[in-house]
């Protein structure tokens, strides 16, 4: 019989600014709590997703709880490394290697514009390290690709601020109006401030752990993990090359990670109940929406318009407020994707329950280029 | 007074300087040892084209890190006729000002000048007709 993957526990340390805390604390209060929920299962290796933690990252998080002697791999893959740490996990418990695995993504982000390794100095010192610059030409593009406008750009502000008032670990939790929205100061024409996510800092934890693929209802499984990286080409790739090919056709990461994924888990699009996808700026989300391919190719603005993407629309996308609420903490935020959707397919998810949900994703692209898209299921 | 280029190899007076590959034809920019599209080691360094056109612009108005010189600054991408599209700065920080399609044409940038008085130069491209 395949093996399912079961998440059995979950936990987080609420996304924000901490100023007292250390990365290593923010990181045992996730793991803690997802060890509890789990029955404080004996682990056989445990997997942290991080990118700016520094050395042994997870060994001083497991080791200021005296649970180390398992191999512990840090993780790095941009946006998706808690994506990336999710695939290995999965991979390991279904081939046999492990029983149980813990799961974990920790950060503390610089303020402001995020400075990265990635860019060669000169780069930094030309002006072409701004990563807002790279997120704006790919608003634009699809301002001009899907006939999206800047109006529908705040909307999508607007809708994930107000699903955010009610998650306790979102960093924003007031509701705003598209008009303050654009009145925000302008970042990089067409993103006003309010459009783009900001870096912060959490921690978040799953322990998963092998099950017969016949799980008793109600459990929550892993049916998929994928991780994709950037085929060669696309000039506004998440790769953020210097140039590229005079070429559309370039599937981008998340579409690769999206299929393999689907394929995986053995459902499409149509399955889904509840998403939970990367909103660096308000234009990656709808962006998502058809690289995932929740919509076809130039529908996202009119899902958005429709009401679809919000609670209680047909399929509610970013029901945790979306980094746009909670703030992008690197390595933490596709396991803060996870424990939401978790509580989504669980039924605890309060004040922003998806009714009946049963089939979930979650979806994380940034640096590398990096895209991961995880399936979860809840057994009938 | 002295300038020199922001990075070695880059550009020279008249172009930016970038690769084509001897298997598969295709161009990239920077010139590096490999294609980055098939991976073959004959690639020859080549001029690239001086004009060519706006594909996708912005400004940044802030100083992103690493970056001393003035803000706001033009951004974008230039479709070359070599079949490339480059991320370059653009000599106009005005984005109502710039339309898709419109013809640019290759410049120096002035980024900022060293301690010692030397002047740091980048690649741009500039609007070459206004509309």
């Amino acid at each position: 019989m395949k093996t399912a993957v079961e998440v059995v526990g979950t936990g987080i340390h609420p996304f924000g600014r901490f100023e007292d805390r250390a990365v290593t604390e923010l990181g045992v209060t996730a793991v803690r709590e997802a060890l509890r929920e789990a029955g404080n299962p004996g682990f056989q290796a445990a997997f942290c997703g991080t990118a700016y933690a520094g050395v042994a990252a997870g060994h001083k998080v497991l080791g200021a709880i005296g649970r180390t002697g398992v191999p512990i791999v840090d993780v790095e893959a941009g946006c998706a490394s808690g994506g990336a740490a999710l695939m290995l996990a999965a991979g390991a418990i279904r081939a046999g290697q492990y029983d149980c695995v813990l799961v974990f993504g920790i950060e503390k982000m610089p303020r402001g514009i995020i400075r990265s390794s990635f860019f060669e100095p000169w780069r930094e010192e030309a002006g072409l390290a701004a990563t807002p610059a790279y997120f704006a030409l790919r608003a634009q593009r699809l301002m001009r690709d899907s006939g999206i406008t800047k109006g529908d750009l705040a909307d999508v502000v607007v809708k994930n601020r107000a699903h955010g008032v009610d998650n306790p670990n979102a960093m924003f939790r007031s509701e705003v109006t598209a008009d303050q929205v654009l009145a925000s100061r302008t970042v990089c024409e067409p993103l006003h401030l309010w459009m783009l996510c900001s870096p912060n800092e959490g921690a978040a934890a799953v322990v998963l752990r092998a099950a017969p693929e016949a799980s008793a209802a109600g459990r929550v499984t892993l049916d998929a993990a994928a991780l994709r990286s950037h085929l060669p080409g696309s000039v506004l790739s998440e790769a953020t090359p210097l140039s590229g090919l005079a070429d559309d056709m370039v599937d981008p990461p998340t579409t690769l990670a999206a299929r393999a994924a689907y394929d995986e888990a053995g459902v499409g699009p149509a399955d889904l109940d509840v998403v939970e996808c990367q909103d660096t700026d308000a234009a990656r989300e709808l962006l998502s929406y058809e690289e995932l391919g929740l919509c076809p190719k130039g529908d996202a603005g009119k899902w958005l318009a429709e009401g679809v993407t919000r609670l209680g629309g047909r399929l509610p996308v970013n029901p945790s407020g979306g980094l746009l609420s909670k703030g992008e903490p690197l390595g933490a935020s596709a396991l803060g994707q996870v424990v939401e959707l978790v509580s989504q397919l669980r039924g605890h998810a309060g004040s922003r329950q998806v009714d009946g949900a049963r089939v979930a994703l979650g979806h994380t692209v940034g640096r590398g280029a990096n895209a991961s898209v995880v399936i979860l299921r809840r057994s009938r | 007074m002295s300038s020199r280029p922001v990075q070695e190899g880059l550009f020279d007076d008249h172009g930016l300087i970038g690769g084509r590959c001897g298997a598969c034809g295709r161009h990239h920019f920077p010139a590096a040892v490999a294609c980055p599209y098939c991976g073959a080691a004959e690639v020859a360094r080549v001029e690239l084209s001086e004009t060519g056109t706006l594909w996708g612009w912005t400004a940044v108005t802030a100083a992103p890190p690493g970056y001393a010189g003035e803000v706001p600054f033009g951004f974008g991408v230039v479709e070359l006729p070599e079949g490339l599209r480059v991320i370059s700065r653009i000599e106009e920080a005005d984005p109502a000002r710039l339309s898709f399609g419109a013809p640019v044409r290759f410049a120096l940038a002035p980024l900022h000048t060293d301690d010692d008085g030397t002047e740091v130069v980048t690649y741009a491209f500039t609007p070459s007709e206004r509309t």
